[in-house]
């Protein structure tokens, strides 16, 4: 009971901030009569959102492609990432080689790869939205797992050194608990990204069930309830995603200061 | 329990013995410094061996040459009969640094596991003896809690519990209690004088504090800076046990005065050079 004050309290000025907004929002569109081509009001976009949930736009379904493509992508950059990192972490030559190309590489706006994802793997493919979303996904989990094997504080690693630990046992004991709340940190990072990696690649053509191509169609059909009503649904995955792994990181690390007795956001 | 006995034990067997040691550090500028020159040192089994000496003066490189977490440059460092790198291959250590380097990942009772699971001892045998080491330290109550949960004494009383786990040898501890304000400091001198006695470990000790070397100690070894060597070694002998009533005792204080002149003067007008002591640690 308790708890359940502390956590109503916690989220109750933001909430009473963003119906205030709401509400703020909805009397200036009618009292100044502004055109739904520059801002829709709140209650014609929940309108929007309604009528086309599952029938004509369809945003549910779409909703459901473009998350199945951003976990996908989430997953490939996740796993590729964290086993470049193992094995940037472990052997320097790899480094060396590796590490430049990869930081130069991460210069590059990725999203402008999307039209070649397209021709690569598809434009009607799941998979040519996936890559593009793992590609982004990528760098930060790699960058965030190796901080975490090789910032090791030096006298962990001179303890373990003088209990005659090998370099697996370091590994294992040391390195891996370590770089678990900087991988978390990446993921999180890169809910997000996988999600923007998904909506952008949708936008230069694939099939028309998917929140991108809803956002891209309905604008050109000057249909914005309809847009704003997308991006609405594309914000609310977004932050379940984030939510999601915010949560494994409250159960994997409850020790860490950035989880220890706090609240999530 | 075979407690150590009074006074210093000499002409037993060294447990620990440096010939002739030295330590030249290279540094990045490509000169290099004298960190420590002709150590001679023979630490007999059961004793309390402190290092005392101003900043630079190597007192803690000669701790980690001993414990083999660095080499020396001449000399040789031999500890139970072998070299400090099987003593260190074989478990004979336990050590404490001045932070308490716990996994912030593992509770109070996994930490102390964590030399036992690297011994590979039975899951079982492993629970019990934290718990007998955790009993020692007087932290039963604690097990469960993680090391951000406690306090910076009762975290270095962890290391402490941690560093006996496996029954090593050799106790080494680099400052432990540096960093804890004098009231914890004391309480932890006694904790450790307890410990001790009731293990029989041969401890060798790394302070600034005059009084707590003196209080602790069996012998106190005097260092001087530039080059690191060893000026006086002055053997404490008070009775044991020691307690409260050992610092109003009149011999502790004409004590803390001989070693407080010993090292006026083993040359305090130099400053302090803290690269030697940074120098020291391994990457």
């Amino acid at each position: 009971m308790s708890r359940f004050r502390r956590t109503v309290r916690h989220y109750l000025p933001a909430l009473i901030v963003a119906v205030a907004g709401i509400g703020l929002w909805e009397g200036l569109i009618r009292a100044l009569q502004v055109r739904s081509f520059f801002l829709p009001a709140p209650t014609a976009i929940m309108t929007a959102l309604f009528e086309n949930w599952d029938t004509g736009r369809q945003i549910f379904p779409a909703a459901q492609t473009t998350l199945y493509e951003a976990a996908g992508g989430l997953v490939i950059g996740t796993v590729l990432g964290v086993a470049v990192a193992f094995l940037v972490g472990r052997f320097a030559t790899v480094r060396d080689a590796i590490l430049p190309l990869a930081i130069a590489v991460n210069a590059i706006p990725i999203v402008a790869f999307a039209p070649l994802a397209n021709n690569w793997f598809g434009t009607l493919s799941p998979y040519s939205k996936m890559a593009i979303a793992g590609a982004l996904v990528f760098f930060p989990i790699m960058i965030n797992v190796l901080r975490g094997l090789t910032q090791v504080d030096a006298a962990s690693l001179e303890l373990m050194r003088s209990y005659a630990a090998s370099d697996r046992t370091v590994l294992a004991k040391v390195r891996i608990p370590n770089a678990l709340p900087f991988f978390l940190t990446g993921l999180k990072v890169g809910t997000t990204l996988a999600l923007i990696g998904a909506v952008v690649g949708e936008y230069f053509g694939g099939l028309n069930v998917a929140l991108g191509r809803v956002v891209v169609e309905s604008a050109s059909a000057l249909a914005f309830e309809v847009t704003w009503a997308a991006i609405l649904v594309t914000a609310v995955t977004g932050i379940a995603m984030y939510l999601l792994v915010a949560g494994v990181e409250r159960l994997a690390i409850p020790w860490h200061p950035s989880v220890r007795g706090e609240q999530i956001v | 329990m075979s407690g150590p006995m009074t006074g210093p034990m000499t002409g037993g067997t060294a447990v620990v013995r440096l010939d002739g040691v030295g330590k030249t550090f290279q540094l990045a500028d490509g000169s290099s410094t004298v960190a420590l020159s002709g150590i001679d040192l023979s630490i007999g089994r059961g004793e309390f061996v402190s290092l005392i000496g101003p900043s630079g003066c190597g007192k803690s490189t000669l701790l980690r040459l001993i414990g083999d977490l660095t080499h020396p440059s001449t000399g040789s460092v031999t500890v139970n009969g072998k070299s400090a790198t099987q003593a260190r291959l074989g478990r004979d250590y336990g050590m404490v640094f001045q932070a308490p380097v716990l996994f912030e990942w593992r509770t109070v009772e996994d930490n102390v596991k964590l030399p036992l699971e690297l011994s590979g001892m039975e899951r079982a045998e492993r629970s019990s003896r934290a718990d007998e080491m955790l009993a020692l330290v007087d932290l039963v109550d604690f097990a469960r809690h993680h090391p951000y949960q406690l306090s910076g004494g009762m975290q270095q009383r962890v290391a402490i519990a941690r560093a006996l786990a496996f029954a090593p040898d050799i106790l080494l501890m680099d400052e432990p209690f540096g960093a804890l304000d004098e009231m914890t400091r004391e309480r932890m001198n006694s904790e450790v004088l307890r410990i001790w006695e009731q293990t029989g470990i041969t401890v060798v000790f790394v302070t600034h504090s005059i009084p707590e070397a003196v209080f602790l100690s069996s012998r106190v070894v005097v260092m001087s800076p530039r080059p690191g060597r060893i000026t006086r070694v002055v053997d404490i002998d008070l009775p044991r046990p020691r307690g409260f009533d050992t610092r109003e005792n009149r011999r502790y204080f004409e004590l803390v005065t001989e070693v407080r002149e010993a090292l006026r003067g083993s040359d305090l007008s130099s400053a302090s050079d803290g690269r030697l002591e940074a120098e020291g640690t391994i990457g």
